[in-house]
């Protein structure tokens, strides 16, 4: 019968030949493979010390941006919640009150900010949704945690530091690629 | 007299019509994509109409006495119907066209800062824009702005988002004794505003609510609490001595968010409901509940219900019955770390928009 791909075949049963069956020249070969090995470079990384560069479109943790001003950008406008496959996000919404300006670029902002990293994906659906360029996929992982409560990540734990205060971890937590 | 209707084919589809049908009635008639949008005519409202043009369509045949077609768009909504008249709205291009540059038109001024508008899912000026395709502007100048007005306790005024259909202005001609809003002023300056500050507070004013088109005229008491397709909307009705009492109720779980009249294919109200149903009763236990209310499956408000179900039956839960009895270990509630969506306090039980002093986080 015709094979239908070239991956199956048939397994070769024919008698070794004398340089086969002589098996030391085999050894050899083999051992030449591996200890050449030893002078190739390694591709271990010594991870804590040293990090492998992320992929371009690597979705890691999300953030949540400020503008340049250090005011959040969110304004619960329920895209990213809408756009989630997992339904991880949830929010509510305030009105922002006269000398808020300087926190909350628009009028009305997100007061809470809940995202379930449970249930999240990281297809960046949310990212993608925002109007406001408010989330980003960042480039670091989520962190591992001992307890499922751990993983509930509010508004304190995803709000970009701010760029005024602290400009070092801001652009730390931003990243190179935004 | 004996009745004699009038033939009248739109877009292909011909239908009988008593004389003095408008185009567009006719073709809602019809229904469907034939039937035209309209941003300012409003079928309840006598007197509505003929501001937006977006109801433009063209005339291929005038009647059959009289053939010729009409040289130009005609305004749907106030044009009467010919025997024999050929209509062509969706099937011209030149219609089509027209009506991409009125929605452009009608953007000029208008913000575009849906995220923020509590319209904006059941915005009638948003669906005709992103039909349109022009969900983008091409306006590189400063928009209009206004001083800002206060209507009282309720009613939300967004002037700049205002596309001054005068249908919040014929409501309140029509259903209240005396009408104390208005437009002010002319041309680019015009804005919907009492003559010196005065609030609002017929007993039916909340209807401006539901007319506006857009996002002009909004909720104060469910300003930013929910976004609309997050909420279920539910047919309830009330013993009301003042109105009917049949109301959508905008529920989450069992929050009462939003109470409005309830609204038919065309986005218009079925019947008027007075400020006490609209803005006083908001639970539950106010309510008898019908069960869901139908809502096209293509709106964004049918996103998240899930398959036909809208929550009005619980499923029987069979992991007791397969388990002798046992009930599933929960590893995590959600409600015990979540400080979103809170069983017992409830977003919906304050009168005004929720502001920093409601949200008195536990953590912290």
């Amino acid at each position: 019968m015709q094979a239908l791909t070239k991956r199956a075949q048939a397994v070769d049963r024919k008698p070794m030949t004398l340089m086969e069956r002589l098996y030391l020249p085999a050894i050899v070969k083999g051992m030449a493979i591996t200890f050449g090995h030893i002078f190739k470079k390694k591709p271990t990384v010594r991870y804590p010390e040293e990090k492998r560069p992320f992929s371009p479109v690597f979705r890691g943790l999300h953030v949540l941006n400020r503008d340049e001003e250090g005011r959040e950008r969110c304004t619960a406008c329920g895209l990213c919640a809408v756009a989630c496959p997992a339904e991880a996000i949830t929010m509510e919404a305030a009105e922002r009150l006269p000398g808020e300006e300087n926190l909350y670029r628009e009028e009305k902002y997100a007061a809470r900010y809940e995202i379930n990293m449970l249930r999240c994906i990281f297809c960046g659906l949310c990212e993608e949704a925002c109007p406001k360029d408010a989330i980003y996929l960042s480039e670091t992982f989520a962190p591992a945690n001992y307890a499922r409560k751990g993983f509930i990540y509010g508004k304190d734990d995803l709000l970009i530091p701010d760029p005024k205060t602290e400009p070092e971890a801001y652009a730390k937590a931003k990243g190179e690629r935004n | 007299m004996s009745e004699q209707l009038f033939k009248v084919t739109i877009d292909n589809i011909t239908i009988e019509v008593p004389p003095g049908t408008t185009i567009l009635n006719a073709a809602r008639k019809i229904g469907g994509d034939v039937a035209p949008p309209a941003m300012c005519y409003y079928s309840k409202l006598e007197g509505s109409g003929g501001k937006c043009r977006t109801c433009l369509v063209e005339v291929s045949k005038g009647s059959e006495k009289d053939p010729r077609p009409m040289p130009k768009l005609v305004a749907s909504c106030r044009t009467t119907v010919m025997d024999g008249m050929e209509v062509k709205n969706i099937t011209s291009e030149r219609v089509v066209d027209a009506r991409a540059g009125v929605v452009e038109f009608l953007l000029l001024n208008h913000p575009l800062d849906c995220p923020i508008c509590d319209q904006a899912g059941e915005c009638h000026l948003q669906d005709l824009s992103y039909e349109h395709g022009k969900e983008a502007t091409r306006y590189e100048f400063q928009r209009r702005t206004f001083q800002k007005h206060d209507l009282g306790p309720y009613i939300q005024l967004h002037m700049t988002r205002c596309i001054l259909c005068y249908r919040c202005v014929f409501t309140a001609d029509q259903l209240t004794k005396k009408r104390e809003h208005g437009v002010l002023d002319r041309g680019d300056h015009s804005e919907i505003a009492t003559l010196i500050e005065k609030s609002l507070d017929n007993d039916f004013i909340g209807n401006i609510i539901d007319v506006c088109p857009v996002g002009a005229l909004t909720d104060k008491t469910f300003r930013f609490k929910n976004r609309v397709w997050f909420l279920k909307p539910m047919d309830a009705h009330r013993d009301c001595p003042t109105c009917s009492g049949k109301v959508t109720l905008w529920n989450r779980g069992d929050e009462v968010y939003r109470v409005t009249a309830r609204k038919d294919e065309w986005g218009e109200v079925e019947e008027w409901i007075c400020n006490t149903c609209r803005f006083e009763k908001k639970k539950t236990s106010d309510w008898v509940i019908e069960g869901p209310r139908l809502i096209n499956r293509h709106s964004v408000i049918s996103q998240g219900h899930y398959a036909g179900s809208v929550g009005t039956v619980i499923p029987t839960e069979t992991f007791k019955a397969v388990n002798d009895g046992r009930q599933p270990r929960l590893l995590m509630d959600i409600h015990d770390i979540s400080e979103v969506n809170q069983t017992g306090t409830s977003l919906s039980a304050i009168e005004r928009p929720a502001h920093s002093t409601d949200f008195n986080s536990k953590k912290a």
